[in-house]
Formats: C-alpha cells, structure tokens, sequence
C-alpha cells in the first residue's frame, strides 16, 4: 500500500497496536459469551468489565455509568431518544447549529413526533451564543445536547458551564464529545452532564464501538430494546473484542494523552500559521476560539475544496473540506454557515485534524506541496488573480 | 471517494487550453462564487469567421467541473459555430467516459457556458453572463425553468433527483421540488395553463382526505395519535386532534410542521391548517 499522509483523525484513527494486540484473543480463543454461566463465558465478562473500568477512568466517573453502544451515531440516539422516551410531561429538544450530524438529524427527525427542536446558533469565531441558549431553556425542554469539541473547526464550548445553566432549570444535559474524549482532559466529577457521548474510532480503537455515560439517577428508556446485557439499557450480546480494544484505547489516552497533546498542537500550530503565511487571501476558521489542539480548519480563496482535495491525493495526503462537491450534497458545511463565514471562503475550506502518529516531517511535506497546489487551482479559476 | 474514470482524472491533473483569449470574439460566463463553481470560456474564430478557431476556460470548481470545462474546449476546438450549438452536456459526459450522477451538473455548467459565449458573439444579449430566462424555480443555485426544462428533454430525466443531480436545483434547501415535480409531470410541449389551473374544491377535499388517510393518519397513530378532517374552507382546512395528540403540549408544533407541511407538499402551497379541540 502506498505511504499516506494521514491528516484526517477527525474522521477516523489508526488503531494503535496495542489495541490490536490486546483485541486478538477475543476475535480467536477467547470467544466465550460473558453471559454464559461456564468459567469459559464468565472469565470473559471480567474483561468487559475491565474496559468498563478503564473508560470511567479516563472520564473520572464510575464504571456502572458506561454503556457500550456501537458507535457515536448510537450513543446520541440513546442519549436524546431514550431521554424523549422516558419523559412524559416535557418533550422539547434544544441543541446547537454546529452539531454533527448524529445530534442534528435526530433532533429534527423528532420534530414530526411533535418535538419543538431549537438550534442555538454560533457567532463567526464559531463561539456558542450564550444567551440565545439561555433563553432557549423553558420549561417543556426534556433535553439539551451541546457537543463539546466540533468536528469540523475543533472549537470547543464551555460545557462545565453550560451544563451548570441546563442543570439549574432542572433540564436533562447530554454532550456530544465523540471528538474531545483523549484529546482534551474530561473529569465528568466536575462538569455536571448527565450524558456524554464517545466513539472508539475517534481515539485509536477500531470502528464499530461507542460509549454512552449516563449518570447515575438520569432517567432514560432503553432505546435498543433486547436482552439484559449493560443492566438492562442496551440490549444485544456484547462486542467483546471491541469494548476490550476501547478499554485499552482510553487507557493510552489517560497515561500518554499529556505529553501527545503537546506535540500534536505544536503540529497543528506550525502547520497552520506556515500555511497562512506562504498562501494569501486565506484565513483559519474558529482560530480566535479555544480549541481541539489537533485540528485547524483553513479556507483558500477562489479554490474549490475538492480539487485540493484530489491533488493532495495524488501526493498521499489525507484531509477532508467543507465544501459541497465532497459530500455529495450540494450545500456547503453547516458548521462554517452557521459561523455565517463569507461565501467566498465556505467552498475552499480545507480541515486537517493531527494524531500523535504524525511526524514533523509529515507537516514539512504539507507546508511545501499544498501553496503551489493553491497556486495552480487559483490560476485556473477566474477568480484567483490574487497572489 | 468520487467514482472518476480515468479521463476525468486526466482532464483534471492535466487541464487543456487554460487561460482567457485577448480579444475573443465571443466571452461566455457561467455560476458564482456562492453557488460553489463557474466557467468563464472565451473563443476566437478563424478569418473566414466559420470555426471556432481558439477556445480556452477558467473554472472555480471541483474535479468535475475542470475536467468538464477542459473537455469542452477540446471537443468544440475547429467545430463550426451551429456545429458547437448543436453539443449538449451529454457530449461533453460522453467524452469523459461519463460522470458520477451527482456531478452531471458540472457537464451542463458546460454547455450553458459555451451557448453564453455564442450568444455574446452573435449580439443576442448585452452581457457576457449567462442569461436567466424564465421564472426562476431554484432560489438557491438560480436555476430557470428553461433550462429545467432543456435538461429533462436532452437527458431524458424523470425523477426530481436527476433534477438536481444534473441541473442542482432542490439541491439546497428544497422548497422548490413540488415546482420540479409539476416540470417533470407535464411533458415539455403542453402548455403551462394546465399545470398551473385551480384546483376545484372537490379535487382538493379528495386530495386533502387522501394525504391525511395514507400519510399523517399513519405516523400519527404511530405515536398513539390520531386526526379527523372536519372541513375544507378554500385553503383553510379544519382538523381535530385526537388521542395522544389531544392535550399533548406539542400539539400546536405537530399541526404546523408536521400536517400542515405535508398537506402543503402534497395538495396545495398555501394550506392552512386549524385545530378544533
């Protein structure tokens, strides 16, 4: 396989060996029910409930607080359905412009069950609008669901404080944090959500395992409906090999996140302030906020994203764009509309999102191939006489 | 990962006849910024003023639309000019060994551009730009009905999908796909009085009763609602709530975006839907 470039770890990781290594057992002898009654099953069960222990403790809550689900996608139509499902007098939804996919689509597709959905929105930093939200919290909301780090600028929004707004007006608060679980530090005995939401592939375990916290005392229905496994709330035979691989992930995360963090923001920042120096008319979107130290989102006037995209391709460099053309919609990214960035910019919007496996010299490769990749798209296009 | 053949990716990583011509006879311009591509083409005909001598292409735009724009001037270079008003967005597919049905729009940027460029040589138009004729049916992208209508006819479409996929318009925010429906439904020669005449009151209680007895009465009962039509006044159209539904306190959102809406979608635009308790 060719060598790549791989800048693209918002929208998936390299499993880290050690993941892989500690999931073979389970996906070979070891593949016992942990149901079952048999020392075969039961032995089996104990590491499930090893990686149930190693994810609280990346989170800092208790272990009979995690649900393992089969992705990020499940936790949030877990978190925002199951909490619908159990709540009988309020059935309102408040979320947020900016969120993936996963929140926003569910949100919306409950309003033909007769939910009231608002979506506060963010101003041109990307920052959340405080009092919108605050006004947005009567009392017919069942649930508000704010992500925490956004996959597509890494900004990241205050949730100690808005979970403490939510809580006060005895709403139930669900986070999003599929992006920012092992890469900012998370201490879920000091922020006050009820729920929050993860995914194995965002933090180098494999695809096809999530997490859901659900703090003690928060009521929701089971939404997967089924057998008795994760004390009744989400039934199917567990994934044993990937809830062990998840376990081990999340406990990389807790002994190497520090120092990873880092290296990986100190990438990120060379990266991006190169590339606006050597590339003009271009700007970093959601740069005046704080953020997920592993991603930078960068618009290239007069350029179309997907073009960039290809050439990068054809160099092994991975990355991801706002822009329409990629995504098979034709309307540009939701996030950057919603920060109301000019149209001008919104279809030459180029995300790279780090790991600790990069090196220097992959960013080296980047900051010297991608101007003059600029440079020929913008002397194809009639409007980039610019430079 | 789009699906491009090989042509594409050639006519993209090695784009032909780049650049503008200095005093073309003939400029077109096609899309904007906002709309996420454009085509600028410009071409010089030979002395005897009978074929397109030069032709050259600026493109904001992704893989497919550089490669389209590209695989135009090649195909129109030393065509006569009714000979170049004669190719259609399916040539210019065709000689890419086809696109992916989300990207046909790119081909038809094409053809729009180079009938804009024709147009400004032989004076039919003040600007350059390419002219909006007709209604505009898609707000967003700025899509006419004309050219709707010419994309269904040169590409034998039938669904609003292949609409938007070749032409981009219900693309956005798809309020205008009951108006592509009513395009695709009548076929292009019959006159537009026929789309476009009132319903009567009776078709339009039939209609009413028939959306609300196979689409809302279902999805409502679903969630342990239910709805009775209680009458049809002009556009106004009284209903009553009941199960669940009634005494639910998202009752009020459930008629206005959900009834309302798809009585909207399905009979007429301008319903009105009232609750009697």
């Amino acid at each position: 396989m060719k060598e790549v470039v791989y800048l693209d770890n918002n929208a998936t990781t390299r499993p880290a060996p050690e993941v892989v290594e500690a999931m073979m057992p389970y996906l070979t002898e070891r593949y016992g029910n942990p149901s079952s009654i048999y020392s075969f099953g039961g032995d089996v069960k104990k590491e499930v409930d090893k990686a149930r222990a190693q994810v609280a403790a990346l989170l800092n809550c208790s272990p009979e607080e995690i649900i393992f689900t089969s992705c990020g996608t499940e936790s949030d139509n877990m978190a925002v359905r199951g909490r619908l499902l159990a709540s009988k007098e309020r059935s309102a939804i408040v979320t947020t412009k900016v969120e993936h996919p996963a929140i926003l689509n569910t949100c919306r597709s409950l309003k033909t069950h007769g939910s009231r959905v608002e979506e506060v929105g963010v101003n041109y930093d990307g920052a959340l609008d405080m009092e919108q939200l605050k006004g947005s919290l009567l009392s017919d909301v069942a649930i508000a669901s704010v992500m925490w780090g956004n996959n597509e600028t890494g900004v990241i929004f205050p949730i100690a404080k808005i979970a403490e707004m939510v809580k006060e007006k005895g709403i139930v608060m669900h986070t999003d944090a599929v992006q920012a679980v092992g890469k900012v530090p998370i201490d879920l005995a000091k922020v006050p959500v009820d729920m929050l939401s993860l995914s194995g592939h965002k933090l180098h375990a494999p695809k096809g395992i999530g997490a859901l916290f659900v703090r003690k005392g928060t009521k929701i229905a089971p939404y997967m409906t089924g057998g008795h496994q994760e004390s009744n709330r989400r039934g199917g035979t567990e994934n044993v090999p990937y809830i062990v691989g998840l376990g081990k992930a999340c406990e990389l995360a807790m002994n190497e996140m520090e120092g990873q963090v880092k290296k990986i923001s100190t990438m990120r920042d060379r990266l991006e302030r190169e590339l606006l120096r050597l590339c003009p008319n271009t700007t970093s979107n959601g740069a005046n906020s704080e953020r997920l130290p592993n991603t930078t989102n960068i618009s290239f006037q007069y350029v179309e994203g997907e073009a960039i995209l290809l050439l990068m391709n054809e160099l092994g460099i991975c990355a991801s764009s706002g822009s329409a053309c990629t995504s098979g919609s034709l309307d540009p990214s939701h996030v950057l509309k919603a920060m109301d960035i000019p149209f001008t910019l919104l279809h030459g919007s180029i995300r790279f999102s780090l790991s600790h496996y990069n090196t220097e010299e992959e960013i080296d490769l980047v900051i010297k191939e991608l101007p003059p990749i600029i440079k020929r798209l913008r002397d194809i296009s009639p409007f980039g006489r610019a430079d | 990962m789009w699906d491009y053949t090989g042509k594409v990716k050639d006519h993209f990583l090695n784009p032909r006849n780049v650049g503008i011509i200095e005093d073309p006879d003939g400029v077109g311009e096609v899309g904007s910024m906002a709309c996420g591509d454009a085509l600028k083409l410009s071409f010089k005909l030979d002395e005897k003023k009978e074929r397109i001598a030069d032709i050259k292409f600026q493109t904001f735009g992704c893989a497919s639309a550089i490669a389209s724009s590209s695989a135009l001037t090649e195909i129109v270079t030393g065509m006569t000019l009714d000979a170049a008003k004669k190719v259609t967005n399916k040539d210019i597919a065709e000689y890419l060994g086809g696109l992916p049905a989300q990207k046909m729009h790119c081909s038809v940027m094409g053809r729009e551009a180079l009938e804009a460029a024709i147009d400004n040589y032989e004076g039919v138009g003040e600007s350059t730009k390419h002219e909006l004729e007709g209604e505009v049916v898609c707000e967003c992208f700025g899509v006419t009905e004309k050219e709707i209508r010419d994309t269904i006819r040169d590409n034998h479409l039938t669904t609003v999908e292949e609409v938007t996929n070749y032409t981009k318009a219900g693309g956005s925010c798809g309020k205008c796909i009951p108006k592509i429906e009513t395009i695709l439904g009548i076929s292009p020669e019959e006159s537009q009085v026929a789309a476009t005449k009132p319903m009567t009151n009776l078709q339009r209680i039939q209609k009413i009763t028939e959306t609300i007895d196979n689409k809302i009465r279902p999805a409502m009962q679903g969630d342990g609602g239910d709805i009775e039509l209680i009458d049809v006044v002009g556009e106004e159209v009284t209903v009553r709530l009941k199960g669940a539904c009634s005494g639910c306190p998202a009752s009020q959102v459930t008629l206005t975006d959900f009834v309302q809406k798809e009585l909207r979608r399905a009979v007429e635009p301008d319903i009105v839907v009232k609750e009697i308790k």
